[in-house]
């Protein structure tokens, strides 16, 4: 492989880049986390993903996306971060009647 | 199974049916010979999805090759109980693994073929035969991506890559001809509309191949390598005998054993 697909992570990990992969089963629905793979770039991150993710059920679509590039919060966000919910009664959308038959609101 | 073949072409397409459906489970067996020691695991499962899609095709192949002759042979009969020499294989796919790029080349210049073949044997006149065939087309159409875009990585990737992949094409070249083999039996079966034309197949075959060693910065070998013959007609390369006895001693030893 060429040298810059050489990746040295956070941890002194010197495999492949790691890549998210996200599947999607049925058109329409949301691209959901699968879980993740090692692969030197996109073209063969995607490969890898079928082959680890997408074999066995029926899969629409797919997405891979390098992990580094994600931001994500840590645990110790949980506490104010994400403070604004249950006690709030009023922020949560529970006062409406869904009309019956609707499925995916 | 249709009751209305004559001998003549009964024999021709048990025979062709034999040389497909061979080519597929020694190449599938060649290759889940990998599983366990890939270069990576994302590309262990990647290469056992594949010889589980070759192995899986043989079987059809051979199945129907069995129902065709109608002596009571299925696709284990003729997978595990023929020898050496009644196998209809090329060499091609009989060749060891070797290390990544061996294979790499090995599955490329194999399926650069075989989507082509499929493709044109997925529109024949035998209905049984071209059933299977669409379904060989979707799953080669795969393991073409696969294949070729490791080529073009290790063509164009580091100096070592590089070169091992040259080695690679350049001793895989010489079993490359069978490919493209054809004898009264294909001609036959061209004439009934049963197989496709081995020469259109060959044309589209090196549009492929050149291009994708043109990208990957590889030398095609020369017009005038040697070019192994025989395996069609059952006269392989030493390789197959030591692979088959290991493919088939548990069938042999075990007959009839069920798991």
């Amino acid at each position: 492989m060429s040298e810059d697909s050489t990746h040295v992570d956070s941890n002194g990990d010197t495999e492949w880049p790691l890549w998210e992969v996200f599947v999607q089963e049925k058109l329409g629905k949301p691209h959901e986390h699968a879980g993740s793979i090692h692969a030197p770039d996109a073209e063969l991150a995607l490969q890898n993903a079928r082959d680890v993710y997408g074999r066995r059920g029926s899969v629409t679509s797919m997405w891979v996306v390098q992990s580094d590039a994600i931001s994500a919060t840590t645990p110790s966000d949980s506490g104010p971060f994400f403070e604004p919910s249950e006690d709030k009664i009023y922020r949560h959308p529970n006062f409406y009647k869904v009309p019956r038959g609707v499925k995916n609101l | 199974m249709e009751e209305n073949l004559d001998n003549k072409t009964r024999d021709a397409l048990f025979e062709y049916c034999l040389r497909i459906g061979d080519d597929l489970l020694v190449l599938g067996h060649r290759l889940s010979e990998w599983c366990g020691h890939a270069p990576i695991l994302e590309e262990d499962i990647a290469l056992a999805n594949i010889a589980l899609d070759c192995i899986g095709q043989a079987e059809a192949y051979l199945k129907l090759a069995g129902e065709i002759e109608g002596a009571g042979r299925d696709e284990d009969a003729l997978a595990y109980f023929r020898d050496e020499y009644e196998f209809k294989n090329i060499q091609l796919v009989e060749q060891p693994n070797g290390d990544f790029a061996v294979t790499i080349a090995r599955q490329f210049l194999y399926d650069a073929y075989a989507v082509n073949f499929f493709d044109d044997l997925s529109k024949c006149a035998y209905k049984p035969l071209a059933d299977i065939a669409s379904k060989s087309l979707v799953e080669t159409k795969y393991h073409l991506r696969h294949s070729s875009q490791w080529t073009l990585r290790l063509g164009d990737g580091t100096e070592e890559s590089h070169d091992r992949i040259q080695n690679a094409v350049d001793k895989l070249w010489m079993f490359t001809g069978e490919l493209f083999f054809m004898n009264d039996l294909d001609k036959f079966l061209v004439e009934k509309g049963y197989a496709p034309d081995i020469e259109s197949i060959r044309t589209k075959w090196n549009k492929i191949v050149k291009d994708t060693f043109a990208r990957a910065t590889l030398n095609m070998p020369s017009d005038e390598t040697y070019m192994a013959t025989g395996a069609r007609e059952g006269r392989h390369s030493e390789q197959l005998g030591h692979m088959l006895s290991e493919m088939q001693i548990t069938a042999r030893s075990h007959p009839g054993a069920k798991w």
